[in-house]
């Protein structure tokens, strides 16, 4: 294994472990509601724009962090409130636009509250990188991999162990039945979108000091997350880390090998590639049409 | 001369046989039911037979063709029809145009002159729309000719989905329990339909739990269980056959023989109950 | 009684709705005090053919579609390179983009078309982005991300130049359009369509190849697609690959969603009030993109079904009404 190898799968480790973050927001949602939320991608900038300035007001980031967690989930609550919970029962397409909806009227939002430009966010913890094998990684990346691992961790003892997460399976596989046996389900839903809004925000804080950040940094972030939860196969939880993870890895993988042009393009041309083989994704139910 | 000629077919999912090795020989004229308890393959097998299952094994002889992993619209083009348990009406339309849809095999033409709009289509439109009113008068639906399918009752939906089938003018039709969900009413004015089909020249293939119904208008009864072949025959012989018995009711009680002469009778009071 | 299907048959969506687009196409000018107003027209226009395409795919089929602006760009790269860089004539490159839109369509479509639901929502996505990125990084041929000047549409030597000349070949094409479109739906195929959209079993079981229809009908709106494109770069004789983005994408759906789904007319006042609205959104000012998403919510939150339909509705309750009114009274 050369050098630049390792570096390449470290970068693409670290890029995809945000990809996964922002996944696993997608299928958390569409769990609970058979929603796509489109504004996924608003909740990473929104964590990651709230951060650049609660910092640059002088709050330490173990404040300024939490608090911007925090004021994505509540922009999430407000989302499924006011926009998706009055469209119930609309239709596939009418949902998908009023998310895009969503995200246009908060990335609008976000450029007359903050500005266009773009903005730096300072390390966690220092920015001299760390030799690996011939090649370096950045405290940062490991910062981004340490706590999508926790996050990972957290989520499938939540899921597993808690009865809140119990209630949101059993409601992503049959709502009715979950509706028959108690489960408030309205609280799931409402739940969902909290938890993916704040999910999408610790992966735009995370990022934030390796990539910049900007008022519209959520729209590519949103259709490669997305691309991701397509790729493990909607809905699945590992699913969404692996097509993370796989995504990630191959963008820089090509970008360093092929070309660096189309970089932005190769996440898109695996997921053809791959929905032409397998139509539910890696990891997505199968399964014929029941007559 | 076989219309339908099955011969070892199996479908598997996962590791289940859905459908075990079944043969079997449909004349044409006659109305053939397919009986047996509730998940004994009686769906699946009308599935394979239209095409919208790939069978694992065996094949699937039509009218002198091979159909056996063709898809549903090539078992239609040689005139294999048939209706849904679960309806497959068309929501989005009215009463009228799901029927027009069934002659569209009879209608299409070519792209361009679609687009154009020549003359011979409007035509032929004229004549779809007046035979789709004649099919649904015929199964008894005038009184819902530009009634959206959205707004009818469930009853009536059963019929159009039989109206629209023959708007295929097929050579057989595959009824997949047409009683279900109807009042005793319209259960028996589907005898009389049933009869009417066969008088067209149409071959009838009747999945069905109203045992009633189904000795009533069969020739010949496939009884399944667990997709395999449990019996065959004359409706005589099948409601006679111990084997049959044993399976629907269980064993003890046709060994214990008390039910007396007319077997029958508890047979269909059995499959009631199993509905 | 007897005069009764001449009038039923003005009435009719397919003839009532082709004579008031051509009244409106025909009045329109009298309005229309200056350039900038023509020029917003024969936007609306070429937005207009797309959606009716688009709207036999969403709206009859039933398909969704997140990539146009990929066929909408490629039409409008394709014209711009084969007529102003390799100088054929305009006709013809039109001509050569739109078999070659077809044919990419053609084989993107058949494999995709088999998903359903979101993944064929992001793999409709990914096509579009794919041209985008094409377009964006070729720049040898396209320019890059700015653009390219087009020379002006020709035929024989005539030159297609000004808003008002362009403004009647856009409204003639536009009623074209929509004639073919309403040709399609009120045929066999058309039926077959709305059929596939409602039941895919269904349809299939009375001898219909769904996925033959599906590529069929997604080949047509990439054809519409590619032509406005075409057309849109020959009319602003410079493009940009703002056109062929996701968010174009998206405001294609949102027109055809907008103004109705299945209904043609509605495609054409979708696109009508969604390429308005910017214009007039630009007195906001920063506000803008905030008051275009929150319009976006809005219409899809209190009119799910958009704004033809529910207007229809509303007139049938209320001569259904009438109708009730006269009996009773007879």
């Amino acid at each position: 294994m050369s050098a630049q190898f390792v570096q390449y799968l470290l970068t693409g480790l670290t890029v995809g472990a945000i990809y996964a973050l922002v996944a696993l927001g997608f299928s958390i949602i569409f769990n609970a509601s058979h929603v796509i939320n489109f504004a996924q991608g608003e909740f990473v900038m929104i964590g990651g724009m709230a951060t650049v300035s609660l910092s640059a007001a002088g709050l330490p980031y173990l404040l300024a962090i939490p608090l911007a967690i925090v004021a994505a989930a509540l922009v999430g609550l407000a989302l499924e409130k006011f926009a998706v919970e009055p469209a119930r029962g609309a239709s596939v397409v009418t949902l998908i636009i009023i998310t895009i909806g969503a995200s246009i009227f908060l990335r609008g939002l976000a450029m007359v509250i903050w500005d266009k430009r773009f903005h730096a966010l300072k390390p966690f913890t220092g920015d001299t990188p760390i030799p690996i094998g011939g090649a370096t990684i950045l405290p940062q990346s490991l910062w981004v991999l340490g706590v999508t691992l926790a996050i990972v961790l957290a989520l499938t003892w939540f899921f597993g162990r808690t009865l809140l997460g119990k209630a949101m399976l059993a409601t992503s596989h049959n709502r009715l039945a979950a509706q028959l046996v108690g489960i408030n389900v309205r609280m799931v839903l409402f739940v969902s979108f909290g938890l993916s809004a704040a999910l999408g925000a610790v992966a735009g804080i995370l990022i934030a000091p390796i990539t910049t950040t900007s008022y519209d940094v959520g729209v590519m972030l949103g259709l490669k997350g997305f691309a991701a939860a397509i790729l493990g196969g909607l809905g699945s939880g590992v699913g969404a880390v692996v097509g993370g993870l796989v995504l990630g890895i191959a963008e820089t993988m090509s970008a360093g090998y092929l070309s660096s042009a189309y970089k932005d393009a190769i996440a898109f041309v695996i997921i053809l590639v791959v929905l032409f083989f397998l139509p539910s994704g890696l990891f997505g139910k199968r399964g014929g049409e029941r007559v | 001369m076989s219309l339908l000629r099955v011969e070892c077919l199996s479908k598997k999912f996962g590791g289940v046989n859905a459908i075990d090795d079944l043969s079997f020989d449909i004349p044409p004229g006659a109305v053939y039911s397919i009986i047996g308890p509730n998940g004994a393959g009686k769906t699946t097998l009308l599935n394979l037979l239209t095409g919208v299952y790939v069978p694992s094994a065996g094949s699937i002889v039509f009218d002198g063709h091979d159909l056996t992993g063709r898809a549903p619209y090539e078992y239609a083009s040689h005139g294999v029809a048939r209706t849904f348990q679960n309806l497959q009406v068309f929501f989005n339309m009215s009463a009228l145009e799901n029927v027009m849809v069934g002659r569209y095999m009879h209608e299409r033409c070519g792209l361009a002159s679609t687009l154009m709009r020549m003359p011979r289509l409007s035509r032929t439109e004229r004549a779809c729309r007046e035979e789709a009113a004649e099919l649904l008068r015929y199964v008894g639906l005038r009184d819902y000719l530009s009634v959206g399918a959205d707004a009818m009752p469930y009853g009536a939906l059963k019929r159009l989905e039989i109206a629209r089938a023959l708007a295929t003018r097929p050579k057989l039709m595959l009824l997949d329990e047409p009683a279900a969900g109807l009042n005793p009413t319209e259960a028996l004015e589907l005898d009389d339909l049933i009869g009417r089909l066969t008088g067209r020249g149409v071959t009838v293939v009747l999945v069905e739990h109203n045992m009633r119904l189904v000795m009533g208008v069969s020739d010949n009864i496939l009884v399944l269980d667990y997709g395999r072949k449990l019996a065959e025959g004359p409706a005589l012989s099948v409601r006679n056959d111990p084997k049959v018995i044993e399976a629907y009711l269980g064993s003890d009680i046709a060994r214990d023989g008390s039910y007396g002469k007319d077997i029958a009778d508890v047979v269909s009071v059995a499959v009631e109950m199993h509905r | 009684m007897q005069s009764r299907p001449i009038l039923v048959g003005l009435a009719s969506p397919r003839t009532g709705g082709m004579l008031a687009l051509a009244g409106v196409i025909a009045l329109l000018p009298l309005f229309l005090s200056n350039k900038y107003f023509y020029d917003i027209v024969v936007l609306v226009g070429l937005n207009a053919i797309v959606c009716v395409g688009l709207n036999l795919l969403i709206g009859y089929a039933g398909q969704i579609s997140l990539g146009h602006a990929g066929f909408f760009g490629a039409g409008a790269y394709g014209s711009a390179i084969l007529a102003s860089r390799f100088g054929w004539p305009p006709i013809a490159a039109m001509l050569a983009t739109t078999l070659a839109v077809a044919l990419l369509a053609y084989l993107v479509g058949r494999p995709i078309l088999r998903l359903k639901g979101h993944y064929l929502a992001m793999a409709t996505l990914g096509m579009g982005i794919i041209v985008f990125m094409v377009i964006t990084t070729e720049d040898a041929y396209t320019g890059g991300p700015d653009g390219i000047a087009v020379v002006p549409f020709s035929i024989g030597g005539y030159v297609l130049q000004g808003e008002r000349v362009w403004y009647w070949v856009v409204g003639a094409l536009l009623l074209l359009a929509v004639w073919l479109a309403q040709n399609l739906i009120d045929s066999p195929a058309g039926r077959a369509l709305r059929a596939l959209h409602s039941s895919e079993v269904g349809a299939e079981v009375v001898g219909i190849n769904a996925a033959k229809h599906k590529v069929m009908v997604f080949v047509i709106s990439a054809v519409f697609a590619s032509v406005a494109g075409s057309l849109a770069a020959h009319y602003s004789g410079f493009i940009t690959p703002g056109k062929a983005t996701f968010l174009h994408s998206i405001e294609l759906v949102t027109m055809v969603v907008f103004g109705g789904m299945a209904s043609t007319f509605g495609a054409v006042v979708g696109a009508a009030v969604l390429t308005t609205l910017p214009q007039l959104l630009a007195v906001f000012e920063d506000y803008e993109m905030m008051v275009f998403g929150a319009v976006m919510m809005g219409t899809m939150i209190f009119l799910p079904r958009g704004v033809v339909p529910s207007i229809a509705r509303l007139f049938q309750a209320r001569s259904k009404q009438q109708i009730g009114d006269k009996e009773s009274g007879a």
